[in-house]
Parts: C-alpha cells; sequence; structure tokens
C-alpha cells in the first residue's frame, strides 16, 4: 500500500499526539482520529489520507500510557510509524492495536515529509521511488499478536472465544 | 556472571521475552475503557478479582457528566466481579494510595496501565507500566509478556545541599541523559547515599524513571525500606536485589552535594537548566503536589518556605496533597494552615491539573510552574501556555516572587 510520508521530529510525545483533555473520555474512532497529532500539526487530521506513513526521530510516543495515542492514528488512516527508536509503552500499545511501528533509522535520515513510500511487511521493506529501506523483524511474541489483528483477537484465541 | 534484580524477578536473562502472572494489576479512571476492552472477550468474570487494584483519581470528584458516567461504570463492574481492591474518589492519587496501603512489597510484580506505575520501585518491587488493551487481557488471562530490560545503574554520593531534594537530582539526570537514555530498559538506583534517601525520596526517581523511558525504576530494599512498610504491608515479603557481579549496561556517579536546583523548560522534560539561568521567569500559576511531589516531605519542604508570607499578588498557587492521608497528616502539622494563610488554594487529593483533564488549566500565553513529571506542549490547558518543572522548594520560593527563583535565597 503506497502512502504519504509525514515528518516529525525527536520525542514526540503522547500528549501532542492525543491530548489529555479526551483521555478519559470513551470517543468512537471517527472522533479519536479528528483529534490526532492535534497539538503537533493541527492540520494532520484534516490532511491525512488513508495508507499516509508516520516518520519520526528517536523516542516517539513518550509520556503517558495512553492507548488512544496509538488508537487515533490508527483510526485516521495510517498505515505505519516509522522511527528511530519508540517509547516502549507505546510500543507495546501499538502492537497491541495492530498499528505497525517500524524501527529504521537510515528510513528516517532518507526520507522527507511528501515523499510517496510503499510499505511491504512480508519483505521488511519500506521502498521510496528507487531506493528500500529494511526494518528488523519482530520477535515471535510479538508477531503472533500482530498477525491475529491485535492482542483482543490473539486473547480470544487463547481463551477458545475466537 | 550474577543476575540483576530485573533478571531475578522475571526469570530469564536481558533481551529475554517472558510470559508472566503479576501479583497485583493497577488501573485508575481508565478502567472505564478497560472494562469495554474487557467485554470483547466473551468472559463473564475476571480471572483474578483479587489481584486488580483500581484506584479513581484522575478526574476527581467527576467534573463533567461524561466522567461521573465512567466512574458509575468502574463502581458497578468492580461490585459485580467481586474487586475488594477498589478505592473512590476521595482515596487520592493511585500510586500513592496502593503504597499506602501496602501492596508494594520488594521483590513483588506489579504492572499498571499508567506510566508512572515505575514509582513502586521506591519499595523495592518491579513496577511497570503497560496498556490498556494489555490490562483488560491481564484481568482475563492473569498473564502478561514482558521483554527483560538491560539495567543501568545510577549512584549517588554525598549529601543534597539546603533546598536541594531527589527532584533537582532527578532532572539533573533525565537533562544530561535525554528522555530516552532509558528506553526498555530498567535503571538501578544505589551508592553510598541512597541510604539517606527517604521513601518518598526514593519515589520520585522511581517515578521520574518514566520520564527517562524506563521500564522500572528501583532501589534495593534496605532498612528504610522496613521502617516505611511496618504496619502497612499485610503479607511476608523477602528483598530481591541484585548479584554483586550482576551484569550492568553502564553506571553513572551523580555527587548529590554539587547539585544545583534545577528546572526542566518548554516543552519537554529533558529541556533542563539549573535554576540560576532560568531565575526572572514570571509565572502565573505554581502547582505544588502530584504523584511526583505531592508527599508529606514535599508540602514540608514547600511550607518551610512559605511559612508567615504571602504569594506574589499575581500569581495563583495549587496545592495538592497525593492522598488522603497526607491531606490529614498535612492538616495534623498545620501545613495547610500555612498555605492558605499564604494565599495558596488547596485542591482535593487527586491527579488535578496535571493531566489538563479539568482544575487550574492555563489560557493562551501563562506559564506554570509545577512539580509535576511532565511539561509537554498542551498538558495543562492551551497550546500557547509553557510549563516548568522543579522541586517543591523552587515552586514555593517562586510563587512567592511572582517569578522563578532561587530557593536557597528564600532560606537564607
Amino acid at each position: 500500500m503506497k502512502g504519504i510520508v509525514w515528518k516529525y521530529g525527536d520525542n514526540v510525545n503522547t500528549d501532542v499526539i492525543y491530548a489529555g483533555k479526551y483521555t478519559y473520555v470513551i470517543l468512537p474512532p471517527e472522533e479519536m482520529a479528528k483529534h490526532a497529532l492535534e497539538d503537533l500539526d493541527p492540520e494532520f487530521a484534516r490532511l491525512v489520507r488513508p495508507g499516509d506513513v508516520i516518520v519520526a526521530g528517536k523516542n516517539f510516543g513518550c509520556g503517558s500510557s495512553r492507548e488512544q495515542a496509538a488508537a487515533c492514528l490508527k483510526y485516521a488512516g495510517v498505515q505505519a510509524v516509522v522511527a528511530k527508536s519508540f517509547a516502549r509503552i507505546y510500543y507495546r500499545n501499538a502492537i497491541n492495536l495492530g498499528l505497525p511501528v517500524l524501527q529504521s533509522a537510515e528510513a528516517v535520515e532518507a526520507l522527507q515529509a511528501g515523499d510517496e513510500v510503499e510499505v511491504d511487511f512480508a519483505a521488511g521493506k519500506i521502498r521510496r521511488g528507487g531506493g528500500e529501506f529494511s526494518f528488523p523483524s519482530f520477535p515471535p511474541s510479538v508477531l503472533g499478536i500482530l498477525e491475529a489483528g491485535g492482542l483482543v483477537e490473539y486473547t480470544k484465541k487463547k481463551l477458545g472465544k475466537a | 556472571m550474577g543476575l540483576t534484580f530485573s533478571e531475578k524477578i522475571l526469570g530469564s536473562q536481558a533481551g529475554e521475552v517472558v510470559t508472566v502472572s503479576p501479583d497485583f494489576v493497577l488501573s485508575h479512571d481508565n478502567s472505564a475503557a478497560i472494562i469495554q476492552e474487557f467485554k470483547k472477550f466473551g468472559l463473564s468474570r475476571v480471572r483474578r478479582p483479587d489481584k486488580i487494584v483500581i484506584v479513581l483519581d484522575h478526574i476527581v470528584p467527576a467534573s463533567e457528566e461524561k466522567y461521573a458516567q465512567n466512574h458509575k461504570s468502574v463502581r458497578e463492574f468492580v461490585s459485580e466481579q467481586g474487586i475488594s481492591r477498589f478505592f473512590d474518589v476521595h482515596r487520592g492519587v493511585c500510586h500513592q494510595v496502593f503504597i499506602e496501603e501496602g501492596f508494594a512489597l520488594p521483590g513483588r510484580l506489579v504492572v499498571g496501565s499508567d506510566s508512572h506505575t515505575t514509582s513502586y520501585g521506591a519499595l523495592g518491587a518491579f513496577a511497570a507500566g503497560i496498556g490498556r488493551t494489555e490490562t483488560a487481557a491481564i484481568w482475563a488471562t492473569d498473564e502478561i509478556w514482558l521483554r527483560v530490560p538491560e539495567t543501568i545503574k545510577i549512584e549517588f554520593v554525598g549529601k543534597f545541599p539546603p533546598a536541594v531534594s531527589a527532584k533537582d537530582a532527578a532532572l539533573k539526570i533525565i537533562g544530561d541523559g535525554g528522555a530516552d537514555m532509558a528506553d526498555y530498559r530498567a535503571v538501578e538506583f544505589g551508592g553510598p547515599a541512597a541510604k539517606d534517601f527517604s521513601v518518598a525520596s526514593r519515589f520520585v526517581l522511581c517515578n521520574m524513571a518514566a520520564e527517562m523511558g524506563a521500564k522500572n525504576g528501583y532501589f534495593p530494599p534496605d532498612g528504610v525500606t522496613r521502617l516505611w512498610l511496618g504496619g502497612r504491608a499485610k503479607e511476608a515479603f523477602q528483598a530481591v536485589v541484585s548479584d554483586p557481579d550482576a551484569l550492568f549496561e553502564k553506571t553513572l556517579t551523580y555527587d548529590l552535594s554539587t547539585l544545583l536546583p534545577q528546572v526542566a523548560c518548554p516543552h519537554s522534560v529533558d529541556n533542563v537548566k539549573p535554576v540560576t539561568e532560568v531565575e526572572g521567569t514570571k509565572i502565573h500559576q505554581g502547582l505544588i503536589g502530584t504523584c511526583t511531589n505531592g508527599r508529606l516531605e514535599d508540602l514540608e519542604a514547600a511550607a518551610t518556605i512559605l511559612k508567615g508570607r504571602k504569594i506574589h499578588g499575581e500569581v495563583r498557587c495549587l496545592v495538592l496533597p497525593a492522598s488522603q492521608e497526607v491531606y490529614l497528616e498535612a492538616s495534623k502539622l498545620g501545613l495547610l494552615t500555612v498555605f492558605a494563610q499564604a494565599g495558596c488554594l488547596i485542591l482535593n487529593p487527586g491527579c488535578g491539573p496535571c493531566l489538563g483533564a479539568h482544575q487550574g488549566l492555563m489560557a493562551a500565553g501563562e506559564v506554570t510552574l509545577s512539580t509535576a513529571n511532565r511539561n509537554f506542549k498542551g498538558r495543562m490547558g492551551s497550546r500557547e501556555a509553557q510549563i516548568y518543572l522543579a522541586s517543591p522548594a523552587t515552586v514555593a520560593a517562586s510563587v512567592l516572587a511572582g517569578a522563578i527563583t532561587d530557593p536557597r535565597k528564600v532560606l537564607q
């Protein structure tokens, strides 16, 4: 799937991804998507298209454990977040919700806002024009959750409820 | 090769992924959303109601009907599921209530759907923040996967100078190392000065370990720990400590005797400067409290400075004791009177304005100096407002002057 790159810096925190004032209200997915990155890039939620990719520096998603910071990007249509590194709770939340989080410093250095990219999950590649960047494969425990489509489906299978 | 504390608790070597059964799983107002996730599993009962701890603290008392509805759904759920470790809106910040109730014991494994769950390392527990969906999954299965972290050791030597405290040490460490200095890792605090840290001060460091990116923070249990737990611990416990030959990723050393009061400047916790470099920055609001600095020793540090004085006429100062227990102790010691007479506004125990959902939010152009743990853009109201972070002593000195002030000057 192809999409456009949205590029941000280091330490993009959960408050600017999804503000605290919405965190304790239970909102439907389309409403959550409307507030994505509100305090970082107020234009993002209006202009993002399905398949777009967020590219950021180190420690993406630092701060709160709020899961909506992953959910709002998924519901906004973001195909994947590519970063130099991720904050650990954000990483878990993204996997648990089925939002791919890909670590590639090389891709982050090279990709620019507005680039058109394609993410090939099977091959572990991000492609732009002629070039391509690899991202490491997930550990087996994590892959199982992603393959099931998130932790809810994974757990249902484990419980024999799927 | 010996093992680190984290390797012992999780039963495997750093880098391995293990599936474990936690001793406790904490959640707060977000339990309303976790209940909705739990219902997706099609189960009628949680697996281990005795391991679930729920504290309503984030928006208490409910400031809007939608929050009241969330609280109501949580109360109904705990009643229906037989969850006895439930603490309603009057008790205080979840992390403070958790330790006061004696749930955080040496050697225990705790996870919580709040990033500052790391705080319980102050009492020698392994404690890490997790997300909502996985909290629901623990309610269903009593299991979670965790990666065994590598460990960074931070050793303290020397003694704090007057008006310098654990918060300054935490900010200094984060300023030096950056907000990702301990991503995916454990931080173990130690060194010859560790024994001089009170439980409240250890809590500050382990709480702020979350701002280093750490999975958990940890102080090895000692006499200070056991003394504090006397009368609180309801079960026997055994300390778990790193082996003398355990492998640490690196060791950092901080000399407390040379430490200056520190301030984290907008809009990131690692944008740290000594107070001397930001003195004179005008503030509109001071905030003393939260899970980071709302314990008795924090309120005492602030009250020592505010006693018999009035805060600046163009500044408001909010004081939030971390729990009802702290509130009562502060009341007995006359600290609440000191704050009220100085012109502060005393709020009920809870998370209050820290997360920006209610109480004490800022308008565009305003500045708050806070003892909390985060200063992200837009966190306390307008995205055009600014948050600085400091110790209770620095906030107290600054609300008197109406501008960021070195507390050492006021104490002289």
